[in-house]
């Protein structure tokens, strides 16, 4: 009893002096909380529901109605977040339809990634990673938000790994016999032609 | 001295002093003294008995304590993966927003616990979340389907819901978490399960001491269609247009799977940081009570103790007063 008491009070200090962003509740509930938590409350009612991603998320400002000059980027990767809600001029991204310029105010859309170069266009610095694949999501307030599996700054490729790479899928495209092999090796052949192209270009 | 200390022993355990009161000793509840017999039949109580407990409850202590040790460290190494992997749903959840009353037909819970025990009442309340989701999601033409990571969950809900069970996975933290290890599960559970809406339902580490339940919710592509043209949440979704591919539900498709794989990661990890971190507390209030018993038993120990030295006192010297008078 003494202990949940305790912790009470240690909940409260700790929300305060919290300052990472992501568990702050949002102020009003949104509508579809509302709705789960009044049928939970009808089926379950002496457990309290269970707490939903809305809640933890930030909410995103609305879309402006004029075309906002700088375009904020959210870039993730499963290990880390590399750029958070950062102000940047213009990305570039690798979308399986081909290179992808998008500024503030480009039309909301969800795109699939290939792998390929990915830039970061800032006044007059440019940050180039290679991104294996992922989705770009852009929203119509000039948020982007970029979402890839793995992603490395340029300057971490070794040249000659990649040509080894290539030069060995493309040994077992040509001796592989099942459909998933020869996927396997286009696959990785797609890679590293795409690495290789990505140190040239 | 020795005789005012005679004295007030002799006052507190002046049953004792009476001759071969065994039975009511041997009949004490709590700590059964035992007797045996020194030189000339006198009767000292034997402490062995204390002395094995306090023992085994030093060692309970030490184990409890090292055990909250290793919790620690590893609570600090996945933490900071933790906090790193929590942008990754985030995007997720800015387009599609989060629908847990979604009314769908094919429901299946993916709930996440421990495999090993020790870790308080985390899992608990997982299983307890996921019973109260298929409860809540049971009706005509709906079912709900149990997908299990961890054997602390297989256990409770293999005894009451084992037809509802799809997949069980077991020992997920035998190699150290990683996206790829769980992108083939995902994958894995993806091809095994038809599903409408996937809940998973994992421990979010808050806090050290705080761990809060949390469900987050996977649509399939066909019912985020639904969804989006019957408006409400999704309604602006028609507004983004799809690049690539040939159809708009390709794309769609392997939006969903990307989506369940990176907030399975992500639960999958504040799950794991919110056992060490129960299991830290659990075993830091188990060293503390190993230490309250300790100090109980040292003190009936001593009491023990002293009263057989009282009792040797008396005896000795009764026997000699006798010899002289």
């Amino acid at each position: 009893m003494l202990r949940r008491a305790s912790m009470l009070l240690a909940r409260r200090p700790i929300l305060a002096a919290r300052a990472r962003p992501f568990s702050t509740d949002l102020p009003a509930a949104p509508s579809a909380d509302a709705t789960f938590t009044e049928a939970w409350t009808k089926v379950i009612p002496n457990m309290d529901p269970p707490k939903t991603s809305l809640s933890f998320m930030q909410p995103r400002p609305p879309t402006p109605s004029s075309i906002p000059s700088k375009l904020t980027v959210n870039f993730v990767l499963p290990y880390a977040s590399e750029l958070a809600t950062k102000e940047v001029d213009m990305v570039i991204v690798p979308a399986t339809t081909g290179q992808m310029g998008v500024l503030p105010g480009h039309v909301a859309t969800i795109a699939e990634l290939k792998p390929g170069v990915l830039s970061v266009h800032k006044g007059s610095e440019v940050t180039k990673y290679f991104v294996s694949s992922g989705f770009v999501f852009i929203h119509a307030n000039s948020f982007a938000d970029i979402i890839a599996v793995e992603a490395v700054p340029l300057d971490r490729l070794d040249v000659n790994l990649v040509q080894k790479g290539l030069a060995e899928f493309t040994s077992k495209l040509s001796s592989a016999t099942t459909d998933l092999e020869k996927a396997e090796a286009q696959i990785g052949i797609d890679v590293h032609s795409a690495l290789n192209s990505a140190l040239t270009g | 001295m020795a005789m005012a200390a005679i004295r007030r022993e002799g006052r507190r355990f002046a049953p004792l002093i009476s001759p071969r009161p065994i039975t009511a000793v041997r009949s004490s509840p709590l700590y059964p003294t035992l007797e045996d017999e020194g030189p000339l039949g006198v009767r000292h109580i034997s402490t062995q008995v204390v002395r094995n407990r306090m023992k085994s409850v030093k060692n309970i202590q030490k184990i409890t304590k090292a055990m909250k040790m290793v919790a620690a460290s590893k609570l600090r190494a996945i933490q900071t993966k933790t906090e790193n992997s929590r942008g990754l749903w985030q995007p997720f959840t800015a387009l599609l927003g989060d629908l847990p009353s979604a009314d769908v037909n094919k429901n299946v819970v993916v709930t996440i616990s421990s495999d090993k025990g020790l870790c308080g009442g985390i899992n608990s309340t997982s299983v307890k979340i996921s019973k109260g989701l298929h409860k809540l999601n049971s009706g005509p033409e709906k079912e709900t389907k149990y997908v299990i990571l961890g054997e602390k969950a297989k256990a409770q809900l293999v005894r009451d819901s084992k037809k509802d069970i799809e997949l069980i996975i077991t020992e997920l933290q035998k190699n150290p978490l990683n996206y790829t290890q769980v992108s083939v599960l995902a994958d894995e559970i993806l091809k095994n399960v038809e599903y409408d809406a996937l809940r998973i339902v994992f421990n979010k580490f808050q806090s050290v001491v705080s761990f809060v339940p949390t469900v987050s919710t996977v649509l399939s592509p066909e019912i985020v269609e639904k969804e989006a043209e019957s408006g409400g949440k999704l309604g602006d979704l028609d507004s983004y247009e799809v690049e690539g591919g040939e159809t708009k539900g390709e794309i769609l498709q392997n939006l969903a799977e990307f989506q369940f794989s990176c907030t399975m990661f992500n639960a999958v990890l504040e799950n794991a940081c919110s056992e060490q971190g129960a299991r830290m507390s659990a075993m830091d209030s188990s060293s503390r009570n190993a230490g309250d018993m300790l100090d109980r038993l040292t003190l009936t120990y001593n009491r023990t103790r002293q009263a057989s030295i009282t009792t040797e006192l008396i005896e000795i010297i009764s026997g000699a007063s006798a010899l002289e008078g």
